[in-house]
């Protein structure tokens, strides 16, 4: 177990270095090759050669790509101090860039925005799992009822509808027709209430997205673990239905529900960037929208490291998680 | 040309075909039935699934014919009608977002542009990423995979190691800084050709790992298959074996995971340009007109759901389809 724990930490140390590498790539190496200047690009459209180059000198544009991907690293840890000329800007650690165009360290954005994030994730993940894995069991259970042909409708209409058109849906209904809720967000730290009443509209919207979701692979995950062996083995016993059911086929069916779960609250944790920019959440996915539109190198970096982070963090988890749930999987 | 060493033509999917012969001998009298012919009759039976495959059918005829049906309707998806705009709100005058005998979904706020004919505008470009992506990662996805799978080893492990990597990435986030890095000039092409030719590489490119994964656990498995072995020992070449006896039993999980695939590659779309980095006007695209569409939600709302309900129909179409196909090439899925 803690040799497998070792080799799985090592091996998303390594993603994690190989995603920063490709992000590197992504914004210093292709518009290098089609021959777009990134430093006038942090200038603005019409700058003056001299800015130009100030930018270049002090974000060390003009160093080798190895060279400053290694200053990033160091900056992590140890702080980091940009100069050019009397110019100087210092970056205290954990230093995660720092944006020229705002004109602001990264970190404070990330700690900021992560909280909004996390919330809405968190929230609509509770929702999403209670309805999603109650609709999937209850339609398996009742294969071929009007309950599952009704249920399996709403869910396949509910993969179909693409977030933004729900999201701007519930605002129109809600938000202008009814009047339920004003639809702006309210920090925690302010108002519990006006937080609560801000994130239930995006926590329902994101929700039966992936409520949807997850009720179709519960109900067919489940109609094929009910034709297992060990099913019938457990009903020849004589245990009760309920028991069959709830302990024996939920076990199973819960191994690839968890690890969809995995996947996407890692995602979302690593910004919403659709549910955000519906509802206007100021949460990570919103930063990281405005800084690639702006081509705010430092602040994208920053967030994919963070986005990067929670996915490997949560696939950790639920692998550990597997062999805990399904007696079947031994961690070697 | 010697003769074939073994047919398997019949073949979809091996598991597919052991128990359709089973079905096939209680069905009729002993005929041999092909798993396609079996999966086409199956098909025909799911009315949903038909369907959505005319729907489907219908929206690429639509969009093929974008211009033509424009031309008949006497609108043009670009043409400004600053007269039908209120001055003071900026949105369309009359009811329901300006709908009349000339405009029939309305017009669009600020500039009056006809919205039947963006919205039929927006079909090509939606179905083009959606097709064309998904081709990209089948393409690269079934060499990949059959690589991975039929020489196992070291290929084995890069392609596996590459696909779960890909896996794992923030892919929305990376499509999205991708597109958004891309010239506005490339390779002769200029302004949204560029970008739609980038959406379809980058969405294409993040999609393989996805068949991937599935044609190499195929392969892998058909690989040990009697059938193949016995073609070895009969003295057949790598290169027969890879291309008569495993690639006709990959058709059927890849024709399935297209299906599934080509609805989520049209979401992405539409999603990049409601974020603002796919197609941008006066392309029309729906994603695109989504987004501007929030400004309005308020004052006018008709004018997010015409592209929502589009993209909503084209999306299920494509889901029901795809469901029924899966359902019809594998025996053991049961409704």
């Amino acid at each position: 177990m803690l040799a497998y724990l070792i080799r799985r930490l090592f091996a998303a140390a390594v993603m994690l270095v190989v995603i920063i590498l490709v992000v590197f790539g992504i914004f210093f190496l292709v518009p290098k090759w089609a021959g777009v200047d990134i430093a006038s690009s942090f200038v603005g459209k019409q700058a003056d050669p001299a800015a130009v180059e100030a930018v270049r000198q002090k974000l060390g544009l003009s160093d080798p790509i190895y060279a400053q991907v290694w200053e990033f690293f160091k900056g992590i840890f140890a702080g980091r101090t940009y100069a050019a000329g009397g110019d100087v800007t210092h970056c205290s650690a954990p230093c995660f860039g720092y944006s020229f165009r705002s004109e602001q360290a990264i970190w404070p954005v990330l700690t900021d925005r992560f909280p909004v994030t996390l919330g809405l994730a968190l929230g609509a993940a509770v929702l999403w799992l209670i309805f999603g894995i109650a609709a999937g069991v209850l339609s398996a259970l009742k294969r071929g009822s009007i309950w599952d042909r009704g249920a399996m409708v709403v869910a396949l209409s509910g993969v179909s509808l693409p977030i933004y058109f729900t999201g701007l849906l519930s605002l129109s209904v809600f938000v202008f027709g009814l009047g339920w809720f004003d639809g702006q967000y309210t920090p925690l730290e302010e108002s519990f209430t006006g937080w609560f009443g801000g994130m239930i509209l995006p926590w329902i919207t994101l929700a039966f997205l992936y409520a949807a979701m997850y009720a179709r692979i519960t109900r067919a995950t489940m109609l094929e673990i009910l034709g297992e062996d060990y099913i019938r083995t457990a009903r020849a016993k004589g245990l009760k239905e309920q028991t069959v059911i709830g302990k024996h086929a939920m076990r199973s069916t819960m191994t690839p529900i968890l690890t969809m779960l995995g996947m996407d609250l890692g995602a979302l944790i690593g910004g919403a960037i659709l549910t955000e920019t519906t509802f206007n959440l100021p949460g990570l996915g919103q930063a990281v929208l405005n800084a690639i539109k702006n081509q705010d190198l430092p602040v994208i970096l920053g967030v994919t490291l963070i986005t990067s982070l929670a996915v490997l963090i949560a696939n950790l988890v639920v692998d550990v998680l597997y062999a805990v749930i399904d007696p079947r999987v031994r961690l070697a | 040309m010697t003769a074939p060493l073994h047919e398997p033509t019949a073949e979809v999917a091996p598991s597919a075909a052991e128990e359709a012969a089973v079905a096939g001998t209680d069905a009729k009298a002993v005929q041999g039935r092909s798993l396609g012919r079996i999966a086409w009759e199956r098909l025909k039976r799911d009315k949903l699934a038909l369907t959505g495959g005319a729907v489907v059918l219908f929206l690429v005829v639509v969009a093929l014919l974008a211009p033509v049906i424009t031309s008949l309707y006497g609108q043009d998806p670009d043409a400004f009608h600053e007269e039908l705009i209120d001055p003071l709100f900026g949105t369309p005058t009359g009811s329901l977002g300006g709908v009349s005998g000339d405009h029939w979904l309305g017009v669009e706020p600020v500039n009056g542009r006809d919205i039947f004919a963006r919205i039929l505008y927006g079909a090509r470009i939606s179905l083009l990423v959606g097709f064309l992506s998904a081709l990209v990662a089948v393409v690269l996805g079934t060499i990949l995979g059959v690589l991975a799978g039929f020489f196992g080893g070291w290929v084995d492990s890069v392609i596996s190691r590459v696909m779960d990597g890909l896996l794992a990435f923030p892919q929305l986030l990376f499509i999205i800084a991708l597109v958004s890095v891309m010239p506005n000039q490339m390779l002769g092409l200029t302004g949204s050709s560029v970008r739609v030719f980038v959406m379809i590489l980058v969405i294409g490119f993040f999609g393989w790992p996805y068949i991937g994964r599935v044609v190499r656990g195929q392969t892998l498995s058909l690989r040990e298959r009697e059938y193949v072995e016995a073609a070895r020992s009969l003295g057949a070449g790598r290169l027969y074996i890879l291309f008569k006896e495993l690639l006709p039993n990959l058709v059927a999980p890849i024709i399935v995971y297209t299906t599934m695939m080509i609805p989520t590659n049209i979401l992405t779309e539409a999603a990049l340009s409601f974020l603002g980095v796919g197609v941008k006007p006066p392309t029309s695209s729906w994603g695109q007109m989504l987004s501007s569409a929030i400004d309005y939600y308020d004052s006018d709302p008709m004018y997010m759901v015409v592209p929502g309900v589009a993209i909503f129909i084209t999306v299920l179409a494509f889901n029901l389809f795809g469901d029924g196909v899966r359902d019809a090439l594998d025996p053991k899925a049961s409704r």
